[in-house]
Formats: C-alpha cells, structure tokens, sequence
C-alpha cells in the first residue's frame, strides 16, 4: 500500500546532544487527509514536524515525497517540496502588514510598487477568502489578534502552494469559536486536496478533526490509527502509556463573599484609537474563581493589562478591597495584593537570562523581607528560593540557573511560586496552562483550586474553554470589549457559552 | 521555542545551501548561545597582534622586537608602569560610565563628550573660585565635573525618554557639542593670557592638583576610579536599585511588570554614567594636565567604548583591559624610538576589537558536517 502514500518518513532519528528526540519514527500521510500527530508535550511532535519543515535535518532516517526521497535541508527546500509549516510561535514580523508578510522573501518579482502590491493583496485576499480564513491584509501585524495571526501563517503557506500543510499545536492559542472555525476550513483545505498535519495534545480536536491518527509517546511512535477504529479512552491510553482518568477537581458550593474587586462601566482604548474594552461590568467576589471566556482579541489582554496597572482607562471605575483605584500603576496593583500570570511568561513574566532567585525577587524585591535600606538580603532571599523552589517542586540545575534552561512547566511554577508566595487577595491568570503538558496542567489547577479555598479570588482569562467550565464557580463572557453573559458553573455547557462568544445573544438569532 | 531542547539548531540562511553542499560542512547557528566563551578575549587579543605583525614586518620591523618594546615600555619599567596607569584612569572611569548604561541596553557613546563636560566644570571652579584651600577646592571640583557630567548624560536621556530619539545619534552629536564649548573656551574667555596664545586656561595651582605618587605622574584619580568600580559592583550586585537594573537588562518588558519605571531609570543611568566620564575629565585636567586645553582627550570617551566592552561590562574586567589599553598607548610611545609612529596602538586596538567582535559572532556557529 505503500504507492498510496503521498509523504512518508521512514526511520528517522533525530539526536540533540544526548538526548533522543525522535527514536527510528515512521510516519505517513495519505493525500488529502487531515492526520493528527497525538502526544504530550516532549513527546517529539514538533521535532519531526520540525525536521519534515526542513528547520532540523534528521540525524538518520529518509524523507519520501510521491514516492520519491528527498533530502529537505533548509525551510527553503521544504517549500518548494510543497511543504509550509505553521509554528506555534508565529514566525512574522510585527510591522509589516500581513499581506507584506507573506510575499516576504517572494523572489519573482524585483519591483514593488504599489500597484503590484495591491494585486498582490488582493490575490492574497481571494485565497483567504476561499478557505474561509479572512483577515485584514493590509494591517500591521501588530494590530491582529492571535487567531487572526494564525491565519495570516496558514495563508502563507498556501499563497506559496503548499501541498503539505502543518499546523504545529494550532488551537493552543485559538479559543473554541475559533478552533471550530479552524476545522471548518481545514475540511476546505482537504477538499481541495490538501495534505493537512496538525500536531496536539487535545483529544477532543483530534476527534473532531482528523482522519486519521498518529499517537507519538517519549520519541516513539506508538500508533497510526483511523479516527473511526479509535475512541478518546484509547487515544488517552496510547498517548499517556497508561489508562488514563482525567483529574475532576470538584467545584465546591460556597457562600459568596464580599465583592472584591468590582469594575463599572470601563473604556479602554488600544493603540490607534481601536475601542478594546466597551463600557465593561465585572464583579469578583471573595473566595472565588472567575473564568473569563472569549474569542481572542475580544479584550481580554487588555482586562488583565487594566487590573495590574499595566494600561490606563478613559471612563469607568475600578474598585478593589474597597478602595477606588485612582489611576493605573503597576506598583498600585502588586501592593494591593494582585498577583499577575500573563499572557506570555518569557516575554513579560521572566527574565530568561537572570537566575531563579532574581525572578523570584520581581514583586517582592521592595518588602521588608527582601531588602533593608536599599540592600537586597542576599542570604535570606537565597534560603527563601530554595524554599519555594522546593514547596513548588520546580526542577531546576540549581537556585543560580537561568531561568531559559527550564522546561515551560517548571517556567510556569516557579512564576505561580512567585505570584502566590506574595500571598495575593486577587489572582489574575492569563492562559495559565498554555503549552504546559497534562501533569503540569493539573498542577497549576491545583494551585488555583488553593488560593479559592484560602478565600482568595481568581480571574481566569483563558481560550481553554474545557478549562474555564472545569475550574470556574462563575464563567463571564466577554465579547466585543463588554461582559455578555455571565452562568455558573452549573449552568454553563459548551453550546451556551459558544453562543455567548459569537456575539450571538440569548433568544436572537443574527450576530450583534 | 517550548519543545526545543536548549541545544537545539537553527540553520543559517537557506540561500547558501548549495554552497553548503559543495563544502561537505555547513554553519549552524546556536541559538542557545548569547555570549562567547571567556577564552575568547585572549584569543582575540592574539590574533589582532599576529594581524599587526604582518603590517609591522611590512615596515621592515621584526614585529617581535616591536612587542617585546612595546610590553617593556609598557610594563616593565617604572616609568612605564605609572604612565600606563596613567592612561588607565581615564579610560577606567569613562568605561564605567558606558558599562552602566549598556547594563540597561542605553548605548551611550557619548562618554567623549561628558568627559570634556566634567573637565570644563572642574576647571571652571579654578577660573571662578581660585583662592580656595586644597581641601575645598579638590571635592568641589569633583562635584561640578559630577554635575556637569550628569548634565550632559542627561541631555541625551531626556529625548529618549520623551521623544523616543535614539541615544546614539543624541550622545554622539553631544560630544561634537562639548568638544566646541571646551575649544571656545580655551580659544576665548578662559585663555591663559600669560600663555603665549596656546589655547589653554592657566595652569592650576598646587591646591586645584591631584595628589601624586611620589615624584610620578600616578594621582589621586587611580583611587576614584577604584573606588567607582567597587561601588559599581556592589551597586549591581546588592543594591535594590542594582537589581532593578539587572532586571531592566535583562528583559523590559517583564521590568515594566515588576512596577519599575523604565524611563526614570534611563535617566538615572544616563546621569550616572556622565557622572562618571565626568569624574574622569576632572581627574584628567586636575591630575595631568594641571589646565583646561585643546585636545584635551586623545578619544578617550571612545576607546572606553572597546575596553568596557572587553571587560564584558564586569567592573573588575574593566581594571584589566583600561589597563592593557593604557598600556597599547604607552607601548606606542616607545616603539617611536624604533621608527614607527605610535599609531600603532590605534592599528592593535582596531584589530582587537574587530576579532572580538568577529569572534562574539563565530562562537555563536558551529561546524557540522553535512550528514
């Protein structure tokens, strides 16, 4: 059956250093089908997607195309193989606008005026607009959102004529609505003969999406598999490596305490004028978690950006413990109590040159505890990292290390470690468990199950839509910069909430 | 980045592939890798001298004879020790004063400049107040050359912080500024008019001049700048205000979380590090040259750039390479009696910082076979 096979890797290994990421995989796809590569994170997923982009070359192994093998070496070789890689991380540069984007490194043509600029994006446009994958072409980078980002790569990839489309953990950053509308064209993409790859670790999408199913585990790969022979109870079995029953962490019925923190009526503009919050409504109560859901770019950056000083607002009020916060600073919000997980934990939440104990110091280096008359306690802060480091359980070489050599859940530890030693009435978690694997993920869960049960509050913006309806005693909408519904946890099922976040409101039928 | 291991490899710039392919070894970039290896230093160092030697035996010179003069003129005679150190201080001082700046990633290459500006302010207090005591008139000195120092950084921090102008362009323009003023200066209304029209104010007294060392030129100005480079790593290393540096150096984005305000401490970096280049322009005109005079600065300000760099901005590194750096400038002088000029030191500093910089990028690659 081997002609049937439009691409095939065969025994390919790959090496760094001593570790092995990829032991002897095969892997293969059929030609216009949608073939998940399941595994947890580190399992070598991105590794042989990676090597198949022509990013790593594979220490053995051989890459066959049409039956033909080939040797990919560069990213470059890969696409005029008919192969285009979407990252995780978005390979784009900010500036630019996305139609710019995409014909970067274009050779054909060597004048660019604007006219052929204009044919350009509008050539860009159709393509877009015939997978169903619109965006703003002519805007900056910058000013799109996450999903419409993604979409800006997918384009990419097919503007260059790629036959092989690989979408590396693809819903990792897209909210459910956008998931759904991802498949959605990823069926488009089939029908037009495309080869589609995505790589996740999320049962559910694989079910939804894929024809067909690779499980890899720890380097290897253990099963290919068509989605109608499977079920997600085996998928958890073959990908864990062991029956697997996920962690139900139980919401507990509580009296409601006093409000915490309370938002009226909040405006907020972004850069350029764009409106990103609209007359927002919001009421945290003590002792309780807040899950934020939401298409990305609805406003939610900006909500957590308002709460912790980071951005200021033109209308409304915000109230915390009591007190009416004046204007935004950031010092404002760490002393009175909230603690913040952002978005991007390299980008705003570590330092990833400095050492353990310097990023445990962030918000706490101007305490009593920390530091006296202007001289940081070196001795004390060392014992009280390693304390945390040890409470926390981060694996780390050492308390001096880099914080860069860890891996993305231990990273995300050690930034819980810091938010939550500070002991914080208000926790404001952003994506908390985004490219974190399944043991790392119930930890932070864990965690934030914690902090409700001393009575503390958190607010929850996630794109996790399973995740909000798990961990949230109460689950706010927020669409379009405003709070649209708002249910409790037993209230909440999928269907509701996905209306909720399509703009889409209770007993109407058209989009607001 | 996640589910790459640490030493993971990125490749360089597809386009080459076929000349890749040819060679049978390709270049990968480390990303992984942000500094060169310490040894890397020594070999640049090495390599700039086997590159000058060739220049030197073009001349018809044995380039060994030339060190081996060179490093005695330098290193082993007294004279040559104290003259060294000499060159040292102001290069020493003036390198700190950048290395704090880049400690935040504020490119200041105006220390040229904030050195003329602290020399004319320790001179103006002997222009304006000549008759003070020793004891009044050293500290007073070192507090206008502080401030006017300070000035100048500041001058360049402001427009940053409001206007977004880029540092580069504001320090560098501000040198040509300062240098002027001083030429106006001494040209003009502070001109010695005992001097026989040399441009220059009058030589100081004994109560405006550093202490020296015996019957050396060696001043008290060794003792500041020791005394900076202690501070400046205590500062780093212990302080709060240290720690917020590093974290701003570190990442600015995740610093504006923490609560630091980014531009006011642009601010107090960019005083500070005038500050100190100013503290050497007082130390230069006080403990050498005992006057304010045209071309007071053999580009000291710039030469300071390559030796903090050097040092990798480590304060103590610092002492060792505004060391070796005074002592290319000494070792120039001595290899005249040869025949050649001492523009030789400026050949070797130009090629010691080209191979550091070239081998700052090389010990990001790695050599692969083609497999």
């Amino acid at each position: 059956m081997r002609e049937t096979y439009s691409l095939e890797m065969r025994q390919i290994v790959k090496q760094f250093g001593t570790v092995l990421a990829n032991d002897h995989v095969d892997f293969n796809c059929k030609p216009g089908e949608v073939h998940a590569l399941l595994g947890e994170n580190g399992a070598g997923k991105s590794t042989i997607m990676c090597m198949l982009s022509g990013v790593y070359r594979p220490t053995s192994g051989d890459i066959y195309i049409h039956g033909e093998k080939v040797k990919i070496r560069s990213p470059k070789d890969a696409t005029k193989l008919g192969v285009g890689m979407v990252f995780q991380n978005f390979r784009l540069v900010q500036t630019l606008t996305a139609a710019e984007n995409i014909v970067l490194g274009e050779k054909s043509s060597f004048w660019r005026g604007p006219k052929w600029m204009k044919s350009k994006a509008e050539e860009i446009d159709s393509i877009a607009k015939h997978f169903g994958l619109a965006f703003p072409v002519d805007r900056p980078i910058w000013q799109l959102s996450v999903g419409e980002q993604q979409r800006v790569e997918i384009v990419k990839t097919l503007y260059r004529g790629a036959e092989f489309i690989i979408l590396d953990e693809p819903t990792s950053v897209l909210t459910p609505g956008e998931a759904d509308q991802l498949f959605l064209t990823l069926e488009q993409m089939k029908a037009e003969g495309k080869t589609v790859i995505l790589t996740t670790h999320k049962m559910k999408e694989v079910m939804a999406a894929a024809d067909r199913i690779s499980v890899m585990r720890k380097g290897r790969m253990i099963h290919t598999i068509d989605k109608a022979d499977t079920n997600e109870k085996d998928l958890a079995r073959l990908m864990v490596g062991s029956d697997f029953t996920p962690i139900e962490i139980k919401s507990r019925a509580r009296p409601r305490g006093e409000v915490l923190l309370s938002v009226d009526n909040l405006d907020v503009y972004a850069e350029h004028g764009r409106k990103a919050l609209n007359g927002l409504n919001l009421q945290v109560y003590k002792g309780e978690i807040v899950g934020v859901a939401g298409v990305a770019g609805n406003g939610q950056s900006e909500l957590a950006e308002v709460l912790n000083g980071l951005c200021s607002w033109k209308r409304g009020r915000i109230a915390f413990n009591g007190n009416e916060i004046k204007s935004a600073s950031v010092r404002g919000a760490i002393e009175s109590g909230i603690s913040h997980v952002p978005e991007n934990r390299m980008k705003s939440g570590l330092a990833g040159s400095l050492g353990v104990v310097d990023n445990l110091l962030f918000k706490s280096y101007r305490t009593d505890d920390r530091s006296k008359f202007g001289f940081l306690k070196i001795r004390s802060n060392r014992e009280w990292s390693q304390q945390l480091v040890e409470q926390f359980d981060v694996k780390t070489p050492g308390i001096d290390a880099p914080v860069r050599q860890l891996s993305g859940g231990n990273q995300q530890k050690l930034l819980f470690a810091r938010e939550i030693d500070r002991k914080p009435e208000l926790m404001v978690a952003v994506h908390p468990t985004q490219g974190l694997d399944v043991g790392a993920t119930a930890g932070v869960h864990q965690l934030l199950h914690g902090l409700r049960d001393e009575g503390k509050s958190v607010l929850l913006i996630s794109e996790d839509l399973e995740e909000v309806m798990q961990l949230s005693d109460r689950i706010l909408i927020i669409y379009n910069g405003s709070i649209v519904g708002e249910m409790t946890q037993a209230e909440a099922n999928r269907e509701r909430i996905g209306m909720y976040m399509a703009g889409i409101r209770d007993n109407e039928e058209e989009a607001v | 980045m996640k589910e790459q291991p640490a030493s993971g490899t990125l490749q360089l710039d597809p386009s080459a592939s076929s000349v890749r392919r040819r060679l049978g070894f390709r270049f990968e970039i480390d990303p992984a890798r942000k500094e060169s290896p310490w040894w890397m230093t020594i070999v640049s160092v090495f390599l700039a001298l086997v590159t000058c030697a060739i220049f030197i035996a073009a001349n018809g010179k044995s380039p060994l004879v030339v060190y081996e003069k060179m490093f005695r003129g330098a290193f082993m005679t007294e004279f040559g020790i104290t003259e060294t150190l000499v060159k040292a201080i102001p290069l020493l001082l003036c390198g700190l004063g950048v290395a704090i700046a880049y400690r935040i990633a504020v490119w200041n290459i105006g220390a040229e400049g904030q050195f003329a500006a602290g020399a004319i302010g320790a001179t103006a207090v002997t222009i304006y107040f000549p008759d003070l005591p020793m004891y009044a008139t050293i500290p007073l000195m070192v507090v206008f050359a502080i401030v006017t120092g300070g000035v100048w950084g500041a001058l360049t921090a402001l427009p940053k912080m409001y206007f977004q102008v880029n540092e580069l362009i504001t320090s560098l323009m501000l040198n040509y500024v300062a240098l002027l003023l001083l030429d106006y200066l001494v040209f003009g209304p502070w001109k010695d008019p005992k001097g026989f029209n040399f441009p220059g104010t009058p030589m100081f007294g004994a109560a405006q001049s550093l202490p020296v060392l015996g019957d050396t030129r060696l001043h008290l100005g060794l003792v500041f700048a020791l005394v900076i480079v202690v501070l400046y790593w205590f500062t780093v290393k212990y302080t709060r205000w240290g720690y917020e540096l590093r974290l701003i150096g570190a990442n600015q984005d995740a610093a504006r979380n923490a609560g630091i305000n980014i531009k006011r401490h642009i601010l107090i970096v960019m005083i500070a590090s005038g500050a100190v280049a100013g503290i050497a322009g007082m130390s230069e005109v006080s403990g050498v040259t005992h006057r304010l005079m045209y071309g007071i600065s053999p580009g000291y300000g710039y030469t300071a750039i390559i030796v903090a760099w050097i040092a990798k901005l480590n304060p103590f590194g610092l002492v060792v390479s505004s060391v070796l750096f005074g002592g290319l400038i000494v070792g120039g002088y001595s290899v005249q009696t040869l025949g050649l000029p001492s523009s030789i030191s400026s050949m070797l500093q130009g090629a010691i910082l080209f191979f550091l910089i070239a081998g700052n990028m090389v010990s990001k690659f790695r050599l692969r076979r083609n497999g």
